[in-house]
């Protein structure tokens, strides 16, 4: 949304289907908020039936280290850990990778480099997840495993769902951060440079500093954007819950439970069917209150340079 | 001679520069270097899949053609009549029955008359698989392997095959094709679109020409900010309990009477179509916005000092210049729920349909949904097919993409001859 300088010279006082029109589109405007409030009212609704369930207990959902709802045992915290062990995986790879990238286009890389290699990482975002996928089961777990020896490594492991997670995210962080580093203006720089600094001194100690808030909001998007990844879990983490610290061992996340359940037939009102939505409304609320901050970050900290 | 500064000697100085540059060097170094880890991963990606869709296959025919037809070495040097007697001796008597219910064996064409012994007579089945850079480092390996064989041959195979194409969804690898996928995707391609583009066009034409910055208006925008970084399982969530189970009579069709089959439930083309439609919605609007953002001020003033009224401004002057980046934004929008697969995993989509989808109320699976299924299962054929479908989706992507700068480019172009 954009605020015109120019209105129209008759303002509101308008033609009936003037009016009409805009209502319309207005309308067509407030259907993305009914999308949210849809998925809101829909996923607490349903997590409150999971809830409601005799066997399952606030309590225990949050606190509980065994999820196994064939015997009544319904604590998340394994999932929750699995999808914490991939996401910081992920982000420990990608980040130090991404911002290098940027730091590297939008600081070091001539025109002629950079208009070749940006195309390169829209490619590597442009790829459907379930291609990473397929690339984590047939390519990193093998590689994890010629290194780490067959016993350590198992064939599916929240260490190899992780890095893929971290070359899925990789492009985005690179592209955002290259965005928030070239916006900070000229003149920092050449002040950092008239006082003496080489310009790698300029680049860690002037222009990132400047540039923190636009990272910062980019790294949390990178991670709810890892957190919800769901087909590369799917395929490359492991079915079932498991409770460990292990990363090369095989553990369900919140998002590959959900596709699991979801994937075979469950029958409606079962604890199984209302179990996803309660996940899901998790998954939501974690995602959602991370862009947030990632808004109010970019936001808050945001530096009006003349 | 030695000149004194508050910082110590020249040579000092000089050390600490020299020190400094090795240190710009070194992080320099760094950086490009992670640049190139970037793009190798890139190529790993792309290696990997092509690695697996050719190789040497380690084959096994339940029966051999010469056993069926003496002194013939393949299907191909059988005469007509000779295959369509191979069929009727050799097939047994409850599919025969069903193939001459379908189609009379006497009916047949050449062609189909061979893939039908092929499918139910000779039956071959795949013992191993390589990829391609295994078939041509261990050839030592692979020759031991068949040594040990009986029964079976070897031959250099690709996955990927005009027939993998055309064919139906099969048990057996090499019998399995991707075109009720295919169809899959193109229909909810096309609910999509349909759904997405006009409510998107709208909603940006809405808050870039007409809102005011109001509370209410500023809410829809980060709202639709908010929306695009939602989890696309979460969008599954919701099109589960909203079009496949609330409205199950609107998409699986009984309230229009026009059930396509009556298994899908509300699990159909039209509740994917919808789901995948409010996954691409916000990109749509912000990516729509960004074409509005693009047209000057001068045009909408021109255009309303000639007593021109909002919306014929909007109508005839701001969409037509914007048109071009609006559809390319939009195809990329559509790009993505092509490649979509937990939403429709999660709604339910079929995992082995064989009938093609006829209506928006049919069952349906996806390309996506296809790779999804053969990657997960352990047996390694499947991975080469799995690969061979990746491979007709990114094409797929490229084609997309590469149409949308194609008609951006002509598109532009024809606006610049009109100006």
């Amino acid at each position: 949304m954009t605020q015109r300088s120019i209105t129209h010279p008759f303002g509101k006082k308008r033609r009936l289907h003037e009016r009409v029109i805009e209502t319309i589109l207005f309308l067509f405007a407030l259907f993305s908020i009914m999308i949210t409030v849809g998925i809101a009212v829909i996923l607490i609704r349903e997590s409150f039936l999971f809830f409601s369930t005799p066997e399952v207990t606030l309590v225990g959902f949050f606190t509980g280290k065994t999820w196994q709802p064939m015997i009544d045992m319904f604590g998340f915290l394994p999932l929750l850990n699995a999808t914490i062990t991939t996401s910081v995986i992920a982000m420990l790879f990608a980040i130090p990778l991404g911002l290098f990238v940027a730091i590297y286009l939008a600081e070091y890389a001539t025109d002629k480099v950079r208009g070749r290699l940006k195309p390169i990482l829209e490619v590597l975002a442009g790829i459907p997840t379930i291609v990473y996928g397929y690339f984590a089961l047939t390519f990193m777990t093998p590689l994890l495993r010629s290194i780490f020896g067959q016993e350590t490594v198992e064939i599916y492991n929240t260490a190899s769902a992780g890095l893929v997670i971290g070359i899925l995210v990789l492009p985005m962080i690179a592209t955002m951060a290259e965005d928030a580093i070239s916006a900070v203006p000229k003149e920092l720089r050449l002040a950092g440079l008239a006082l003496g600094g080489t310009p790698i001194e300029t680049t860690f100690r002037v222009v990132i500093p400047a540039a923190l808030s636009g990272l910062s909001a980019t790294f949390l998007l990178a991670l709810s954007r890892a957190i919800g990844e769901t087909m590369i879990v799917a395929l490359a983490a492991g079915a079932g819950p498991n409770m460990t610290f292990n990363p090369f061992e095989a553990a369900e996340t919140i998002t590959g439970y959900i596709v699991r359940i979801s994937g075979g037939d469950v029958s409606y009102n079962s604890v199984d069917y209302n179990s996803i939505f309660a996940l899901g409304l998790v998954l939501f609320i974690i995602t959602f209150t991370l862009n947030l901050i990632s808004r109010k970050v970019s936001s808050l900290f945001y530096q009006e340079y003349e | 001679m030695q000149t004194q500064s508050m910082f110590g000697t020249k040579a000092e100085g000089l050390l600490l520069m020299q020190q400094r540059s090795r240190v710009s060097m070194f992080w320099k170094m760094i950086f490009i270097f992670a640049t190139a880890i970037a793009i190798l991963f890139l190529l790993l990606l792309l290696v990997s899949v092509i690695d697996s869709i050719f190789g040497y296959t380690v084959i096994r025919n339940e029966v051999d053609v010469p056993e069926l037809v003496s002194g013939a070495s393949s299907l191909d040097d059988l005469s007509r009549s000779q295959l369509e007697e191979t069929a009727r001796d050799n097939l047994s008597s409850g599919i025969l029955r069903r193939v001459e219910y379908e189609k009379p064996i006497a009916e047949q064409s050449d062609r189909e008359l061979r893939a039908l012994i092929e499918q139910y007579i000779i039956k071959p089945s795949v013992l191993r698989s390589w990829g391609l850079w295994d078939s041509i480092t261990k050839q030592d390996e692979i020759g031991a392997y068949m040594a040990n064989q009986e029964d079976s041959y070897l031959i250099f195979k690709s996955w990927i095959t005009p027939d993998f194409l055309t064919n139906d969804q099969s048990a057996n690898p090499l019998n399995a094709g991707i075109r009720t996928a295919l169809l899959g995707s193109l229909w909810i391609i096309a609910i999509t679109f349909l759904l997405a583009f006009p409510i998107g066009v709208g909603s940006a034409i809405y808050l870039e020409e007409y809102a005011d910055d109001t509370k209410l208006n500023r809410m829809l925008q980060l709202n639709i900010f908010n929306l695009s970084a939602v989890p696309s399982i979460i969008y599954g969530l919701l099109g589960l309990a909203v079009f496949v189970r609330a409205m199950e009579g609107v998409t699986s069709g009984a309230i229009f009477s026009a059930v396509a089959d009556t298994t899908a439930n509300g699990r159909t083309i039209l509740s994917g179509g919808l789901t995948l439609g409010l996954l691409v919605l916000p990109i749509i609007i912000i990516n729509t916005q960004e074409a509005l953002k693009g047209v000057p001020d001068t045009l909408r003033m021109s255009s309303y000092g000639v007593g021109a009224t909002k919306w014929q401004t909007i109508w005839s002057h701001v969409l037509p210049v914007s048109f071009d980046r609006i559809l390319t934004g939009t195809i990329l929008a559509l790009s993505r729920a092509l490649g979509e697969t937990a939403p429709l995993v999660v709604i339910g989509a079929s995992t082995f349909i064989s009938v093609d989808p006829s209506s928006i109320f049919s069952k349906f699976t996806t390309l996506p949904i296809q790779i999804y299924q053969w990657s997960a299962r352990p047996q390694g054929s499947y991975r080469n097919i799995a690969a061979a479908a990746i491979i007709v989706l990114l094409v797929l992507l490229l084609v997309l993409n590469s149409g949308a700068i194609y008609l951006r480019d002509i598109l532009s172009k024809k606006k610049r001859m009109a100006a």
